[in-house]
């Protein structure tokens, strides 16, 4: 996903640290980069610029193949999951019951990308692939709520329950 | 060397092992056609233009990539692979902006040309076409993904022969696009503006920003409007207009630049010479009293900005002079404006340069030596042949005509050589003998700087001193040298980088030569070969004996180096951050 994070950068010193070791087992190994992506959007939940930085210099790649790289998988996320972190399903079932316009209606809502996060970090939004809860379809989740058979209307509810 | 045998269309092909199909059909005369594919440059089998069928394998095979093994049978021209290959084409071109008539590559364009030679007649493919936003922000270099047929030449060129790297492949499938990290415009990363991607992309995703209408703009106003020409732009401007590669057009050039208007035409060669008046100068002065060792020449701007981005430790070792043409900008607008009588601020001037770093150069703040640009606008060589074009002037036809005095008729060698690579360390070189000795040396061909080795190194007697001479083209060559320096494994006094390989006469601003005369032809070759021999027929070879210059000092400047010098003729760098 390639919408570009508007969530201030809280890196902790910590985290940092973490970072560094894990780029120095990796530093003389060819194709390290995936590991990596993969360890550091472990520690912060999210491969933002500051992140993505630190993974080149430390590797000696260039930001730009990094960059690649991240956008090309989509289990690698430019962007923190908010407090909140919305997913609707858009698979099949799911899909033709109607749940493009939830996420239409969503993103309307919050003024929201999918694949972003808002720039107060509490809500992000993801559409996923199959869930696994076709019976319930349209189905959407709100971190481990579960909110099945739902219909346009029912999206203002579910994110007022949401606005602390 | 182990040589393999296979066979081609049946017919018998012996090459070396580790070839591959596509090189063994070029020796045996068999056309394959290439699209993403750029000798030394590219290499990646991902456009299946090349597609073959070789006996026995299940799949057709991308010829640039795939290796020749022995016995193997190719066959390039069966019904399966032209339909494959057209088939391929069609679909790159269901999803391509097909603006040929408005497009700067019309009928200089690798894909036009294919589509042309696989007898595309007609796209059956109607589907989802995606739209971009043309990046403009750069003032060197333009980038419109409507027009990319991601051949990854660009990133290749950028990261690998540059090792700037500041452009790569992004998302995937149908979204796949070239660009920068985070969505960022080329004019707000560290690009250097040297303009190689536009030099090797195939069709016209990138190009120059545009400088045309600001001249003429200028050309049509009541200013005073001045052109210079840069050494590089003779050796290559008339393969523009069909005349073969290194001919050197000099005198109709000047004919071509006379007759669009300019009110004087000049020669960058005299701002080479004042360059290496204030460089040797500057080299013997920190040789002599214990200065920044080795000295690094400044001449290229995208090596200046490279150097700003990656080696800001190596800023003090930049010589403080100015690039040719900007101290030619800034003499033109000071001695020439005061001579000639008109208010600086009423002449415009321009350089025609084979480089699209100098068109960011010319806007950098501190090159301003009398209170406006000393250049106010830079033409690439290919920016003025279409002025030429635009014309109506038949370049080919010209009479041979010379440039203005006083500061162009009588140029020396040394300022003609500063389009190759080596050409600033040999023309500085021969002042330096000459200043040191206090003879006036005979032998002026230092033939160990010249050619086209990524990193020259070369020990040069010069009366009883050593000079320690090392020359790097190419910014990936510079990293190079630059790192060995750092470590103390080479240790020079005076090194010469230009930023694109083969130096100026194969800048970004230079006409473009299609990847399939690239695989017989070596352009930088070529061209220099113009250039050292306009050198060698010159009756002047060094920089110091060109009376102008000597005039010019005499009368305004004072000595080399002294304070008025240093005003109009010296800058100073920055630090840049890299993200």
């Amino acid at each position: 996903m390639s919408v570009k994070s508007s969530v201030p950068f809280n890196g902790t010193a910590e985290q940092e640290a973490k970072l560094k070791e894990v780029i120095a087992k990796y530093k003389d190994t060819r194709g390290a980069l995936i590991p990596v992506l993969h360890e550091a959007q472990d520690i912060y939940g999210y491969l933002p610029l500051e992140v993505q930085v630190m993974i080149a210099e430390g590797l000696g790649v260039t930001l730009a193949e990094v960059y690649g790289v991240v956008t090309f998988y989509t289990q690698f996320s430019l962007n923190p999951k908010g407090k909140y972190a919305i997913a609707v399903c858009l698979g099949t079932a799911c899909y033709v019951k109607g749940s493009g316009n939830i996420i239409n209606k969503i993103q309307e809502s919050l003024n929201l990308e999918v694949g972003g996060c808002t720039p107060d970090g509490k809500y992000s939004l993801n559409a996923t692939r199959c869930i696994g809860a076709c019976g319930l379809a349209p189905v959407l989740t709100v971190n481990d709520e579960v909110y099945g058979r739902l219909t346009v209307d029912d999206v203002p509810g579910i994110l007022a329950k949401y606005s602390d | 060397m182990d040589m393999v045998n296979l066979k081609i269309n049946g017919q018998p092909v012996s090459v070396p092992a580790g070839s591959t199909v596509l090189e063994a059909a070029r020796a045996a005369g068999i056309e394959i056609p290439t699209l993403c594919y750029l000798k030394d440059v590219s290499q990646t089998g991902s456009c299946r233009m090349c597609l073959v069928e070789i006996k026995g394998g299940r799949a057709l095979q991308a010829a640039c990539v795939y290796p020749v093994a022995e016995g193997i049978e190719v066959q390039t021209n069966t019904p399966t692979v032209r339909e494959a290959r057209k088939a391929v084409l069609e679909l790159m071109l269901s999803n391509h902006d097909r603006k040929c008539l408005t497009c700067p590559r019309n009928r200089n364009c690798e894909l036009q040309a294919l589509s042309d030679e696989l007898g595309v007649s007609d796209i059956p493919y109607e589907g989802e076409r995606n739209e971009y936003n043309i990046d403009e922000i750069s003032p060197s270099i333009v980038r419109d993904n409507n027009k990319c047929v991601l051949c990854r030449r660009c990133v290749n060129v950028c990261k690998k022969v540059q090792t700037v790297g500041v452009i790569d492949t992004m998302e995937r499938g149908f979204k796949t696009k070239v660009g920068c990290a985070f969505e960022a415009s080329l004019g707000d990363v560290d690009c250097v503006n040297c303009g190689q991607c536009i030099a090797v992309c195939p069709v016209g995703a990138l190009r120059e920003k545009d400088s045309i209408q600001d001249v003429w703009k200028a050309l049509a106003s009541d200013k005073h409007v001045v052109v210079q020409t840069a050494p590089a732009v003779r050796a290559a401007i008339g393969e523009e207009f069909g005349l073969p590669m290194g001919e050197c057009t000099t005198g109709k050039m000047v004919a071509a630049l006379r007759r669009l208007g300019f009110d004087k035409v000049f020669d960058t060669d005299f701002g080479a010479d004042l360059t290496i008046m204030e460089e040797g100068t500057e080299l013997i002065h920190r040789m002599q009293n214990g200065g920044v060792l080795p000295m690094i020449t400044s001449c290229s701007p995208g090596w200046v900005k490279f150097c700003e981005h990656n080696f800001p430790d190596f800023i003090p070792n930049l010589s403080s002079c100015k690039s040719p043409h900007e101290m030619f900008g800034a003499v033109i607008k000071s001695y020439y404006a005061e001579k000639a009588g008109i208010d600086p601020k009423n002449i415009y001037t321009v350089s025609v340069m084979p480089c699209t770093a100098k068109k960011f150069e010319a806007q950098r703040d501190e090159l301003a030596a009398t209170g406006t640009p000393d250049v106010d606008a830079v033409l690439t060589t290919r920016e003025l042949a279409q002025m030429i074009k635009q014309s109506g002037i038949q370049f080919a036809k010209l009479p041979d005509e010379v440039f203005d005095s006083p500061f162009g008729d009588e140029a020396t060698g040394a300022g003609v050589i500063f389009g190759a690579t080596g050409g600033v360390m040999e023309a500085a070189l021969r002042t330096v003998a000459d200043v040191l000795t206090g003879q006036s040396i005979e032998h002026v061909d230092y033939e160990a700087v010249r050619g086209l080795e990524g990193v020259k190194i070369a020990s040069v007697q010069v009366g009883d001193k050593t000079i320690r001479a090392a020359v790097a083209h190419g910014l990936g060559n510079a990293r190079k040298l630059l790192n060995s320096v750092r470590s103390g494994e080479t240790q020079v006094d005076f090194i010469e980088i230009m930023a694109c390989p083969g130096g100026c006469v194969t800048g970004g601003g230079q006409p473009i030569v299609s990847s399939r005369v690239k695989m017989d032809v070596n352009v930088s070759a070529e061209r220099a070969k113009a250039i050292y021999a306009e050198d060698k027929g010159l009756k002047l070879r060094k920089s110091h004996e060109n009376p102008y210059i000597q005039k010019l000092y005499d009368e305004y400047l004072g000595k080399p180096g002294d304070h008025k010098a240093h005003e109009l003729l010296h800058t100073h760098y920055v630090a840049r951050p890299k993200y």
